[in-house]
């Protein structure tokens, strides 16, 4: 009876599946598959080799500290970094006296209220408050960029697909679109290129975004003078490491955690692989040697194989 | 247990013999994992994962437990809690990292789990409520798995909730308050993260439970085995301990290092980049996924496209929710005598392609909801349902299957009798 009634409910499902195969495949055969501009433009973000990649990679922190100069003199103005204390500026390498005079001179000041009167009020940030953000609220963010949000730094790097790579392509990523060619070497339709307040840029999902180029010359950030030529790719590349170490302070720690326990896992796996076979050493069809853990038993069994006429 | 060739618990020690006698817990250890449960002896590794995926519960309860002293189940504070713990709790990343990919972890093992049960027909006779209470843990994990999904209150977490509890609002009339009813209001908000919250927290112990009853089902007809034949004396069995807790203990082993690779050197690996954007109803995803392990069945769902009769929206619900609930009744579909599949040459075909299949569906679910994705899964989902509804029914009746060996004993050992007994048991009885 299961059977019977399986057997009919089977068919039933398989029927209407093959009737919407069917409708798919005329669809498909009138209008082909579904093609998109997007699909066509989009670019996969550059292959770019983070000091930071793989297991046994860290975070450079000489470069962590160009990006947040980067992040500082450029990003700042417009982009939140609300999940970062000054506080965490210890892990880049700056001293307790450093990171309070970063924070105390740091342009956005810290909402507070007057302590005499009550009224709202701000104050110079201390290294335990969060980074400001440069808008009063999402409104204040939209009227000033042209209804676009700028969207908080924290976490970009994770909260985007291509991580740090991604952040770095897109920053170089602008260039006019009447002049780009794609890999097929096609140009963009036109009803696809920028509107007002909008820019092309080929890594970006839909290619066109609303925030202007914000990396536009080589030696826009001056960097101390044992730093690596501030091009704009390196530029990029900085800010980049330093908006990954924001979304992931405690990579460096993991990473080496994770070595040691990887370490201890495989002592202890082995240890375990060998009591196994100890253990099984004579439970199934042969009698098994068990390695050099236990000499006595070895000769036992080499004797025991002996007799059974199993060659050890 | 209930089996002749069980040794009988029996201890020398006073407290042990005072203790038994008014809580008889020395002896349900011994029952359940010492001499008083005979395993056949030719278990392979594919046994491993019934312990593994208990290993996973575990980790989840004791990662889960000290997450939920930090986060925060409230809409405005939810995903700042989840990076509180990531940045400002001492090891706070490790539990999280943990959590999240041991959920991950622990489908995997599940998966492996069911399908030795497909493939040596664990489900048959008399093993049936074993497999039925497995499937109900499978049902919790689900439940469990996608509530646990929408906690951080990202962008996945909002939209895959709004998506799931809309899958409720496809049945006739009392859909939508269903769904309503399921999220307290009329979209995802901090109604539904709260009572997810307490669910999220409920359920494992409820899954805690229920694996209780499934092995106390197991130990009733005892363990399976590869050559499906049953055991017919203790000479086809080695007591658990130690000859399986050494063989789980290396299998452990081997599935940290793989959970420590993925916790340590890719935590976001199997994760979705939106769910570090915090939730915003007003900005759709442009692709709305959920977990990889829910892909299969999501494909299933989205393969259902054109109406007919019944809304297509709700043929997919329905085939989604009958894509597991058919596996209830698998002990009475297949109807084959022999249980392994390495005795059934042709069940054994199906079965691959079934593998196949799921890896297929799978793929099709994490892509977008385009072509050629959408026709692909509706190849899957055909494949799916005849495998198990007309293809296993029919199999059963017309398949010849290969010769049967006599007992365990003979399919291990060969004739070697001498060599029969495991270190420290009585050698076998000449038969």
């Amino acid at each position: 009876m299961v059977r019977i009634l399986g057997f009919f409910v089977g068919l039933g499902f398989v029927g209407v599946a093959a009737w919407s195969l069917l409708w798919g495949v005329i669809a498909v055969s009138q209008d082909g598959l579904p093609h998109t501009v997007e699909h066509d433009f989009h670019a996969e973000p550059r292959d770019i080799e983070f000091s930071f990649a793989g297991p046994l990679g860290r975070f450079d922190r000489q470069q962590l500290q160009r990006g947040f100069q980067v992040y500082r003199d450029v990003c700042a103005s417009c982009h939140g970094l609300g999940l970062v204390a000054f506080r965490n500026l210890h892990d880049l390498g700056y001293t307790e006296a450093e990171v309070r005079a970063i924070a105390s001179q740091w342009p956005i000041q810290v909402p507070s209220i007057n302590p005499a009167t009550g009224e709202p009020a701000t104050r110079a940030a201390i290294p335990s408050d969060r980074f400001p953000s440069p808008y009063a609220n999402e409104v204040a963010a939209r009227a000033a960029n042209n209804n676009a949000l700028p969207p908080d730094l924290s976490l970009i790097t994770k909260a985007r697909e291509g991580g740090p790579a991604y952040i770095a392509s897109l920053l170089t990523g602008y260039t006019d679109a009447a002049a780009y060619r794609n890999a097929n070497g096609d140009a963009l339709p036109t009803e696809n290129r920028p509107g007002q307040g909008l820019h092309f840029n080929p890594y970006f999902a839909n290619l066109n975004i609303a925030m202007p180029p914000p990396i536009t010359a080589d030696n826009q950030v001056s960097y101390a003078p044992n730093n690596p030529p501030a091009t704009r790719e390196q530029m990029a590349e900085d800010i980049a490491a330093f908006l990954h170490w924001a979304a992931e302070p405690s990579q460096d720690q993991r990473k080496d955690m994770g070595i040691v326990a990887l370490i201890f896992l495989i002592v202890a796996t082995t240890f375990a692989y060998f009591s196994y076979r100890n253990i099984w050493a004579t439970a199934k069809r042969t009698v098994r040697p068990i390695g050099v853990l236990d000499p006595e038993n070895m000769a036992r069994n080499e004797a025991a194989n002996g007799d059974a006429g199993v060659a050890g | 247990m209930s089996f002749p060739w069980a040794e009988q618990y029996k201890q020398k020690h006073p407290f042990m013999r005072w203790l038994d006698s008014r809580l008889p817990l020395p002896r349900l250890v011994y029952n359940a994992t010492g001499k008083g449960y005979p395993v056949p002896r030719n278990l392979n590794y594919f046994w491993n994962f019934g312990v593994l995926a208990g290993l996973a519960l575990v980790i989840q309860l004791v990662t889960g437990i000290v997450l939920a002293m930090h986060y925060n189940s409230n809409a405005d504070t939810a995903f700042a809690s989840v990076e509180h713990i990531m940045r400002d709790v001492n090891g706070g990343w490790f539990l999280r990292y943990l959590h999240a990919n041991g959920a991950s972890f622990f489908f995997v093992v599940v998966y492996l789990h069911i399908f030795r049960g497909l493939y040596y027909c664990s489900y048959k006779a008399p093993r049936e409520m074993v497999w039925m209470l497995g499937l109900v843990i499978f049902l919790l994990m689900m439940a469990t798995a996608f509530m646990g999904y929408v906690l951080p209150w990202g962008q996945m977490s909002f939209w895959a909730s709004k998506v799931i509890t809309g899958l409720f609002g496809a049945i006739p009339i009392v859909g939508e308050p269903i769904q309503h009813w399921l999220l307290g209001g009329f979209a995802p908000d901090q109604a539904t993260l709260t009572r997810f919250f307490s669910l999220h927290y409920l359920l494992p112990f409820v899954i805690a439970g229920v694996i209780i009853l499934h092995i106390w089902a197991l130990h009733i007809p005892g363990s399976g085995n590869p050559t499906g034949v049953d055991v017919k004396g203790p000479q086809d069995t080695v007591p658990f301990h130690p000859y399986y807790t050494a063989k789980d203990g290396f299998g452990a082993g081997i599935s940290m290092i793989l959970l420590a690779i993925l916790v340590f050197f890719m935590p976001n690996y199997l994760g979705h980049a939106d769910n570090y954007i915090p939730a915003n109803p007003l900005s759709t995803p442009a692709h709305i996924v959920p977990d990889w392990y829910f892909w299969p069945f999501y494909a299933i769902l989205r393969a259902f496209t054109v109406d007919f009769i019944l809304e297509a929206k709700l043929w997919g619900v329905l085939a989604m929710f009958s894509s597991i609930l058919l596996l209830f009744f698998l002990p009475w579909l297949d109807k084959s005598p022999v249980r392994s599949g390495s005795y059934r040459p042709t069940f054994r075909i199906f079965f691959w392609v079934l593998m196949a299949d799921i890896a297929v569906l799978g793929f099709c679910g994490g892509r977008p909801a385009e072509e050629p994705y959408v026709m692909i899964s509706q190849i899957g989902t055909m494949y799916y349902f005849a495998h198990f509804l007309i293809i296993l029914p029919l199999l059963s009746m017309v398949e010849k299957t290969r010769h049967l060996p006599n007992s365990i004993s003979e399919s291990v050992l060969h004739g070697e009798e001498a060599e029969a007994a495991p270190a420290g048991l009585q050698p076998a009885p000449a038969a």
